[in-house]
């Protein structure tokens, strides 16, 4: 039986696909069997971020509307045999994905996966309600910026009451942050919330912190999960984040700014 | 950055300042969360009228949706300002 994940955040462009596609990867590196789930209906990509764009062909909606099977439709990653991605459709009717349809794929994903992570649009229509509502776990993707803050808190009480957990009175969806485009240098300047503020102003606990990377472009550029990447920190802290998500207990890395920062400033760069 | 930029005087820091009014905000926002949609409208509202008498702050006025048994009850706060 799998455990369901929603990756979400109210707020557009923070990194929810990134953060898919990585948790994804790192699921199925630790041995897991993974499905991970586009449900940004109409601008389909994670495909791209996990570098399958070329294989899709069939897609979520033309399962739910009984076009293909499932299988038919599932993606067999070529780096590893145990991570499965299934494709939004590029369909402009928003109304594609209904809620039984939503609920026989992910009913039928459960049987065979240990993990369905389902990467959700932005806002709070549809398809980003679509995608939490479900969901066993839920990691809100949040930048430390101050709409991204403030929207991961709005998605956070609509998952509170608007989820089939809180609907049936079946327990609450497990919930946890995830904070990425984080610059430790900026915070120790003073122009960056730190990983306390948001975790004081949210009060959830902390799956993982993601450093601000060049190399995540370069990754989505490739088509590469950036986990694949065991050099670049953004890598690591999302394999720890991983971790995390499996149990064990990570110290947090790349959180603290460089200290060589104050010579670099005495003497100019 | 040179040298003189490390001394150069600093303006408060802004992450502060961003993080109090999140404090603030979502506070606020989940205090009328689950209510009715009319919920901060009528708290602005509220806020206007009694300003008319009395001068207080934006968050003297606090209304929420409890409930009681099978009632649901408005919950008004009204916090006046110290008297002198
Ligand atoms: N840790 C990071 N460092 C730098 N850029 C990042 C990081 N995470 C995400 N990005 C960039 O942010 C943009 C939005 O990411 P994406 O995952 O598509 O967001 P979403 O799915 O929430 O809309 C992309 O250009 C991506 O490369
Ligand atoms: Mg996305």
């Amino acid at each position: 039986m799998a455990e369901i994940i929603v990756v979400t955040s109210g707020k557009g462009g923070v990194g929810k696909t990134t953060t898919s596609a990585s948790i994804a990867m790192g699921l199925a590196e630790r041995g897991k069997k993974v499905a991970v789930v586009d449900f940004d209906v109409g601008l389909r990509n994670l495909d791209l971020i996990m570098g399958c764009e070329r294989r899709v062909v069939y897609d979520f909606v033309n399962v739910i509307q009984g076009e293909c099977t499932l299988k038919q439709a599932l993606i067999k990653d070529k780096r590893n045999e145990k991570l499965f991605v299934l494709a939004a459709s590029q369909t402009r009717d928003k109304d594609a994905l209904t809620p039984e349809g939503v609920e026989k794929v992910l009913d039928e994903l459960r049987q065979d996966f240990d993990f369905v992570i389902c990467d959700s649009p932005a806002g709070i229509e549809r398809g980003a309600h679509l995608a939490m509502y479900f969901a066993d776990r839920a990691v809100v993707v949040v930048n430390p910026e101050v709409s991204s803050v403030r929207d991961s808190d709005r998605v956070l009480g609509i998952m509170a009451s608007k989820s089939r957990k809180a609907e049936r009175g079946d327990g609450t969806i497990k919930e946890h942050l995830l904070i990425t485009r984080y610059s430790p240098k900026r915070v120790a300047d003073g122009d960056m919330m730190s990983i306390a503020d948001i975790e004081e102003i949210l009060g959830l606990p902390i799956i993982g912190v993601i450093p601000e990377s060049e190399l995540v472009l370069q990754s989505s550029n490739a088509g590469v999960p950036v986990i694949l990447d065991n050099q670049a920190p953004a890598g690591q802290a999302y394999a720890d984040a991983v971790a995390r998500l499996l149990g064990e207990d990570r110290p947090m890395r790349f959180t603290e700014a460089d200290k060589k920062g104050l010579l670099k400033r005495l003497f100019g760069s | 950055m040179g040298l003189l930029d490390v001394f150069r005087k600093r303006k408060p820091a802004s992450a502060n300042v961003a993080k109090e009014r999140l404090m603030i905000l979502v506070a606020q926002e989940r205090a009328t969360r689950g209510g009715p949609d009319y919920l901060p409208l009528l708290q602005r509202e509220l806020l206007e009228v009694i300003r008319k008498y009395v001068n207080v702050d934006n968050e003297a006025v606090q209304v929420r949706v409890d409930k009681d048994g099978e009632q649901d009850v408005l919950e008004l706060n009204v916090t006046l300002p110290d008297g002198d």
